[in-house]
């Protein structure tokens, strides 16, 4: 890992990378693992992709490789590597601290078991970056149930990771200790409609909060913001509740929809709604576009900025914890070919995805115009990204 | 606002598909009707690696997390 430019406060630099880490080291831990309408394993493929996000003054790219292959028709093993490669400055950046850059790399290992009409599957991931690390391990159960009508599967997973800071020795190293539960049913409604259920609960311990990042109090004379380091619980429980329909439309489309609950014990409420149209255009194209509102409400320890020091004993600015609401609108086109002439591949497709995403707070201001408007009197932050995965996939 | 127990729904969840498993309930929708059900299209998530990765930049700049559905279909694991 390396960085660029650290001017003036070095050990503050990192403030957006980590969040991004963060969220994700379970991500691809147990992602890959098998769950669908009948129990067979799924079809060896390999998948390789570029990816893309730009917005809030950061940019964030890299490769994704996936691979899948089935042995003995019982044994579904998978790997993936992926890579993140940050530079740029967000917001907090700016005001605290100076650009940067960093890479992070996970690699997933995963293997199912197929036995009657059970998948069995355990999985590993490690995440490796200088001041982060991160091992996770995870187990689930799959079964299908009337005919293959319903399918249900649960997940547990257990990761312990490892905090530090760089340029700050006397930080030391944190650890954070992460248990997650994931009960899934997907359901055959009829010969047009589909349903999935999901529900998880996450239990989190230790140091859970970024070393970088920083609150904001009043100063001594009021009319200032003196930051100070976050202090977080050092607990927290999350659950949240989705469900999701499918169903097939006329002229080869199908038509989805979302819905999402959350809550934690830090207060934040949420929810989200996706809307999605999938569509076969002649024999080798496929269409989609969706949209995806989300609102939340901000954490109980979160202010932009405090009245005074002393005013609460857990203390955030973390805008992911603020109350906002954001939008994002995607696109996609998927080129599939089927060759008849290629030894063991079976198809290929090529897909690029774009997703435009708006993102307004409503109580994280934008600091960087303290100077000329007063503290507490700047205007609301807002940001825009886009993003992009651009992927080609083989089926053998 | 009461929070959301999903480990009192899960119980549940978990006590009525047992139940259930043992019942004679039959399939409502035969194997052969179940085409169109097998397009891809259909997938909850029909690309593991690109729906993954949305996954993330979602948590990345959101408090919430968790139940955002599997690539493959039922593991919402992640």
């Amino acid at each position: 890992m390396h960085r660029i430019e650290m001017k003036s406060h070095p050990v503050l630099f990192r403030i957006s990378g980590l969040s991004w880490v963060r969220s994700t080291v379970f991500l691809l831990s147990a992602s890959f693992s098998v769950a669908s309408f009948a129990a067979v394993l799924p079809k060896e493929r390999a998948d390789v992709m570029f990816h893309s996000y730009d917005g809030g003054g950061v940019t964030i790219n890299g490769p994704s490789v996936l691979v899948r292959k089935n042995y003995l028709d019982k044994y579904s093993v998978t790997a993936n590597v992926y890579v993140d490669n940050i530079t740029g400055a967000s917001i907090d950046v700016e005001i605290l601290a100076s650009e940067y850059t960093e890479e992070r790399t996970e690699l997933s290992l995963g293997v199912d078991y197929l036995v009657n009409k059970t998948i069995l599957g355990l999985g590993y991931t490690n995440s490796s970056e200088n001041d982060y690390k991160a091992n996770t391990i995870y187990g689930s159960v799959s079964q299908d149930f009337f005919g293959d009508l319903s399918s249900v599967s649960f997940t547990y997973s257990q990761g312990w990771d490892e905090v530090s800071k760089t340029d700050d020795e006397g930080f030391g190293s944190r650890d954070v200790d992460h248990q997650k539960y994931v009960l899934s049913l997907s359901q055959i409604l009829t010969k047009k409609w589909l349903m999935n259920v999901s529900l998880q609960t996450d239990v989190d311990e230790g140091f859970l909060n970024n070393p970088y990042r920083k609150y904001s109090a009043l100063n001594e004379g009021g009319i200032g913001r003196e930051f100070f380091d976050e202090i977080y619980p050092e607990s927290r429980t999350s659950d949240a509740m989705a469900i999701r329909f499918k169903r097939y439309m006329p002229n080869r489309a199908a038509l989805g929809f979302e819905f999402r609950a959350y809550q934690d014990s830090w207060g934040i409420d949420a929810y989200n709604f996706d809307v999605n149209y999938t569509r076969r255009w002649e024999d080798n194209w496929i269409f989609e576009v969706h949209h995806r509102w989300y609102s939340q409400k901000r954490a109980d320890f979160y202010s932009d900025i405090f009245a005074f020091n002393s005013q609460q004993n857990f203390k955030a600015r973390d805008k992911e914890l603020s109350t906002f609401v954001s939008g994002t609108l995607g696109i996609g086109a998927t080129y599939e070919y089927e060759p008849q002439e290629w030894g063991f591949v079976e198809k290929v497709a090529v897909s690029l995805l774009y997703d435009k995403m708006n993102i307004r707070y409503s109580n994280f201001l934008d600091a960087r115009e303290e100077d000329s408007v007063g503290a507490g009197n700047e205007s609301k932050y807002s940001l825009e990204a886009d993003i992009i995965r651009l992927f080609c996939t083989v089926w053998y | 606002m009461k929070r959301i127990n999903t480990g009192i729904i899960m119980s549940l969840f978990a006590f009525l598909l047992l139940s259930a498993s043992g019942c004679t309930l039959k399939p409502w929708v035969k194997p052969y009707e179940r085409m169109n059900l097998a397009d891809p299209i259909m997938s909850f998530g029909r690309s593991p690696v690109a729906d993954n990765y949305m996954h993330h930049v979602y948590q990345a700049r959101e408090g919430a997390k968790g139940a955002e559905g599997g690539a493959g279909g039922g593991c919402g694991c992640n």
